[in-house]
């Protein structure tokens, strides 16, 4: 059986600050939007739909107890409308997507929807606590440290430095400027009030005004926590080569801070026929892969590789490429690794410029891909993310 | 019930007014001690005061000038053995102090000297503490420096009454704190200026406080600063793990189950909190490193710091003036030391500038320790007045010893002693203070060769607590109680070895620098040579350290030594060593570049054309096998020290090995380190190293013997 993506559609993205235009809608809201509008959009039967498996790493307070279901139960669906939420950190969007296609493929289900959501400006990131930082015998012989200073480390392990970096977040700012320029972003959804007045309809952070100058004027956002949480020295007792870690992560070439909700539609061949909708592209391969849980950041190239071996593909077979700009060194260290060039990566731009939402940006990436694809009419597509704790997922797409 | 008791553990008294004085008096023990049989009596009385009727409320103080500083270690170090007897007698002894806590009958801790760790403990199972206001009384939990956490439920109530983290800080650091500091904390309640002001106002509290509560079984009570959940809580034990990794690597069990104990339990009720740490306690208790800092930090040098190693019917000598020749920085070291003891010290340079100069180093110590409350003036001039600087060679006259400090050169010291010893009282002791060069030789210029002996100081002497006493070919045991008792007058605590160039110590400290050149020159990258050692609890990276002692002096000393029996391994040293200064002007940090690069006004960075010059490269060699040879090695040559006599016991050598060069205490020392590692493994990888690397990695046939019988190195030299 085949797994294949009718639609995946996503919220714009508002700052996930008390400064951000989405602050005032839960994520719930968010999600119960995207899924009221892509009823509306297809004018499908919700009876079809049998399942909801939303992404969401912070699972306390607005986002806690079930989200998913929760978002099934405000949609308007119908009770028999199941959902279940599941965390994979930064990687959560898109194994909602994996494990759909997975239940798809297996024939355990027909049609599913898989996506993610996080309102960082609502539920502060961290805030679920967890043993993984602050449990003495977890975090002590696993060498914990921050990401950002995770994200350091690979610079100064993989020779990265600061105008490398800031160079990388300056060209992600420029990309996805000009994709909004062009309204390249067709599956993007405006959040609309309960009134429907529309309350934001482009992506609220990206700076369209960034220059290297500014850029290389921000101060490094985790050299503080590095010093003075002993995190530096943890880093440095794993990776005794290194001498001192460099700080050259910022604000401005760190993802972004966000609030969004995405979703997809996933569903075996009879479901268009059903639903009466074409299949935009078909899963074919999905992969995590795990890193030591100190240079976590490393895990795209390792997953990508291993996805692309179960497709019976190389990094040159495919077209186009989605790497989370977790950080900049995240994507630079990917392309060192696969030999992928940069032309293919993230062409509109990534998490720098329009930020990362969570437990969402998995899902919203391959929304981006599969526009992408299309507008350019290429076929083979490459949605990747790095994972806190040590991890990387990958998934291969055709367009069909 | 009712009724007065006085023993040799304490004494307890029902007063008129209904308050019972529970008086701590230990007769049996250097000091009160926090034994199992103590302990079990208090629980008795204490139950017994709870059910009295005629007993308000009990005072607990003490009949000697410590309160209780700490635990009797020697049941300690018997204890772990079997983990369900070690963790049911904790449950124990915390049920019957909950009991006591719970008990709704007031006990008042008075106390009146210094109560450290199971002696602060009793003062936690007590609702209300007051402590006399002596800045000589310390208070704190000191469990952390011998392995172990507090076991008497004060892992988990530190944090109740000091907050998360400095709670952590006095647990984890085992901080000591003197009275005011505690009562601004909030480890005690209250101070008095006077015991009778003391115990007035614990029968006050008592008065006052008929039923109380202890903050942890009191709802209303707040955690300083916010308990774990808070968003204060979470940063500090994030910071807390991370910085515990930066300061021990992870090497001390103790240091981690504490932050665990503290995780876990904080949010518990107490009578729960405590069962988790009983069972850390249990875990820590039988852990090798616990044994180690038992043995070697606290048993060992305890004993040490008594004398020991003196000729058990040689009489006490004193040292009331003593001779010191040369007024470098380790003469001028050695003045402090022994003035500050209450010795009249002769300060003896060639030039009257350069002994004025000496004594200057003493002002300079003193006016630190003045301004850090640390001393007085009239305290600093006391002792400024014992130190006689001088330039006339007859004016040590009439020492009781001479401790000689001159430059590391035979003949100048040869000249010295000559000089000297024309002046010095025929049956008095003469020490030389060399760091490498054998005594028997340097005693060949002496008379008095019975009389004279090897007394070496490290650098800088005021904070550096070891004395290597060295015995010459013919050094009596006059000369060695002299050099002993000197040494314990002055408050370091002595080693006594045999005679070899380099001695134990420098010997044996030269292992770990040329292994780590070793390592550079085979192409491991510099930082992962000097991270790799301090992983495994190294102060300082190897080529750090050769940068402090100087290249040009690792070569100047291989030059000097006249033995025709170089081994290969320290001709490679000095070959290396000599590259760097000759072909590269690196002569160490005196000459501003080294291995390292030192930047005026900032932070030492490696030279970034090593990585060139050796070829460095990190798949050299992967870091495990780094770290075994940088601390295998050092381990091996300090066996060779044992197995050659140049020591004569493993203890000595693990002191030496902590206290002259850092090695790490978990380990017991550098000769216990082979069986932290297990004998049978460490021979193997021995084996192993010196197929690749050669013969400095040769295992000792006593060694092998050891591995092959199933011993350990603690076995050594028992049959």
């Amino acid at each position: 059986m085949e797994a294949y993506i009718y639609d995946a559609v996503r919220t714009v993205r508002g700052k996930g600050n008390k400064k951000g235009s989405l602050f005032g809608f839960t994520p719930t809201y968010l999600v119960t939007q995207i899924l009221k509008d892509l009823k509306a959009k297809h004018d499908f039967d919700p009876e079809l739909i049998e399942d909801i498996i939303l992404g969401c790493v912070t699972q306390v307070m607005d986002q806690g107890a079930n989200i998913a279901k929760t978002a099934a139960q405000q949609s308007g669906y119908g009770d028999h409308l199941c959902g279940v939420t599941l965390n994979r950190f930064c990687g959560s969007g898109l194994e909602a997507i994996n494990q759909a296609g997975a239940y798809v493929k297996s024939g355990f289900s027909d049609i599913i929807i898989a996506g993610g959501v996080e309102s960082m400006s609502r539920v502060k990131m961290g805030s679920d606590g967890g043993a993984l930082m602050m449990d003495p015998a977890v975090a002590l012989p696993g060498h914990a440290i921050p990401q950002g200073i995770s994200a350091d480390l690979i610079a100064a392990k993989y020779g990265f430095d600061r105008n490398d970096v800031d160079a990388f977040a300056l060209e992600s700012q420029v990309k996805a400027a000009a994709a909004e320029a062009e309204k390249r972003f067709k599956s993007r959804i405006p959040i609309r009030d309960v009134n429907g007045i529309t309350v934001l309809d482009t992506d609220e952070n990206i700076r369209p005004q960034t220059t290297l100058d500014g850029l290389n004027g921000l101060n490094p956002s985790f050299e503080m926590m590095g010093k003075m949480g002993g995190f530096d020295a943890v880093a440095l007792d794993r990776y005794p080569e290194i001498e001192e870690i460099p700080h050259i992560h910022h604000a401005g070439n760190s993802s972004a801070i966000v609030d969004g909700a995405a979703i997809a539609l996933i569903g075996n061949n009879e479901a268009g026929k059903k639903l009466g909708i074409k299949p935009r592209a078909k899963i074919k391969a999905a992969s995590v892969y795990g890193t030591d849980p100190t240079m976590m950041l490393v895990g795209p190239a390792p997953a990508s590789r291993k996805a692309l071996k179960q497709a019976g593909m190389t990094f040159d077979d495919i077209d186009l490429y989605e790497v989370n700009e977790a950080f900049a060194v995240v994507p630079m260290r990917f392309m060192q690794d696969s030999g992928v060039q940069q032309d293919k990566v993230n062409v509109n731009g990534g998490a720098i410029a329009l930020g990362h939402p969570l437990g969402a940006t998995g899902c919203m990436l391959m929304g981006t891909l599969i526009d992408e694809l299309e507008r350019q009419d290429k076929s083979t597509g490459l949605v990747t993310l790095c994972i806190g704790g040590g991890m990387g997922i990958a998934t291969v797409i055709e367009r069909v | 019930m009712s009724k007065n008791i006085k023993n040799d553990l304490f004494s307890y008294e029902i007063g008129s007014d209904g308050v019972a004085l529970f008086t701590i008096d230990q007769k049996n023990n250097p000091t009160n001690l926090f034994s199992i049989e103590f302990i079990n009596e208090f629980i008795e009385i204490a139950n017994d005061a709870i059910k009295d009727e005629n007993v308000k409320g009990v005072i607990i103080t003490s009949g000697q000038k410590m309160f209780m500083p700490g635990a009797d270690l020697r049941e300690l170090k018997k204890a772990g053995g079997d983990p369900v007897e070690q963790f049911n007698g904790m449950m124990k002894m915390h049920t019957a102090f909950r009991q006591i806590e719970t008990g709704g009958k007031p006990f008042v801790a008075a106390i009146n000297g210094t109560a450290m760790g199971g002696g602060l403990e009793l003062c936690l199972v007590c609702h209300h503490r007051i402590v006399l206001n002596n800045h000589r009384i310390k208070l704190g939990f000191p469990e952390v420096k011998v392995g172990l956490l507090p076991g008497g439920a004060g892992t988990v109530k530190a944090p109740y009454l000091l907050g998360i983290q400095n709670g952590l800080m006095y647990l984890m650091q085992g901080i000591e704190a003197r009275p005011e500091k505690a009562l601004k904390d909030g480890l005690v309640n209250d101070i008095a200026e006077n015991q009778e002001e003391m115990i007035a106002k614990a029968k006050a509290w008592i008065e006052a406080n008929p039923n109380p509560v202890q903050p942890w079984d009191n709802k209303k009570h707040k955690i300083p600063g916010g308990g774990l959940m808070s968003p204060n809580g979470a940063q500090t034990m994030m910071g807390a793990i991370g910085n515990l990794r930066k300061m021990t690597h992870g090497n001390y069990p103790a240091a981690n189950a504490i932050l665990s104990v503290v995780h876990d339990s904080l949010s518990m009720p107490m009578d729960r909190a405590v069962e988790v740490e009983a069972r850390y306690f249990t875990k820590v208790i039988a852990t090798k490193e616990a044994k180690n800092m038992i043995r070697t930090g606290f048993m060992g040098m305890q004993n040490a710091k008594k004398g020991k190693a003196r000729p058990k019917d040689e009489p006490k000598y004193e040292v009331k003036k003593l001779g010191i020749l040369g007024a470098g920085m380790m003469g001028a070291g050695i003045a402090y030391v022994s003035a500050k003891a209450g010795m009249e010290a002769v300060l003896k340079d060639v030039t009257q500038e350069g002994a004025d100069k000496g004594k200057d180093y003493s002002r300079v110590l003193l006016e630190k320790a003045m301004k850090r409350g640390r001393s007085t003036p009239e305290k600093a001039e006391a002792l400024l007045s014992k130190i006689h600087p001088t330039d006339d060679p007859s004016a040590v006259e009439g020492s009781d010893l001479i401790i000689e400090a001159v430059f590391e050169n035979p003949e100048l010291k040869a000249k010295v002693t000559k000089q000297t010893e024309a002046v010095l009282a025929a049956d008095k002791v003469y020490g030389s203070n060399t760091s490498t060069i054998p005594i028997t030789q340097l005693a060949l210029a002496s008379e008095r060769p019975e009389n004279f002996i090897g007394i070496h100081f490290f650098s800088p002497v005021d904070k550096m607590p070891l004395v290597e006493i060295i015995k010459g070919e013919k050094t009596g045991p006059k000369a060695i109680a002299a050099a002993v008792d000197y040494t314990v007058a002055i408050g370091k605590i002595p080693i006594v070895v045999n005679d070899s160039r380099g001695f134990f110590t420098s010997r044996c400290f030269g292992t770990f620098v040329s292994e780590g050149m070793f390592l550079l020159e085979e192409g491991v990258p510099a930082a992962m040579i000097e991270n790799v050692a301090k992983t495994k609890g190294m102060p300082v990276g190897p080529l750090a350290v050769q940068d402090e002692v100087s290249l040009t002096l690792g070569m100047h000393v291989y030059e000097s030594d006249p033995s025709t029996d170089k081994h290969p391994s320290q001709t490679r040293s000095y070959e290396m060593a000599k590259k760097m200064v000759k072909e590269h002007g690196r002569g160490g940090k005196k000459a501003g570049a080294g291995f390292y690069d030192y930047p005026e006004g900032g932070k030492k960075k490696l030279w970034s054309e090593l990585g060139k010059i050796f070829k460095s490269n990190v798949d050299t060699l992967d870091k495990e096998t780094v770290a075994k040879r940088i601390m295998h090695r050092q381990a091996l040559e300090s066996f060779r020290c044992l197995d050659e006599g140049v020591l004569t016991s493993v203890v000595d050598g693990d002191i030496g090995s902590v206290l002259g060069w850092g090695f790490p205490i978990y380990t017991g020392g550098a000769i216990s380190y082979i069986d932290f590692v297990g004998v049978k493994e460490f021979v193997a990888e021995c084996d192993e190293f010196e197929k690749k690397y050669g013969s400095r990695w040769t295992v000792p046939t006593s060694l092998r013997a050891l591995a092959d019988s199933g011993k350990m190195v603690h076995d050594f030299g028992k049959g």
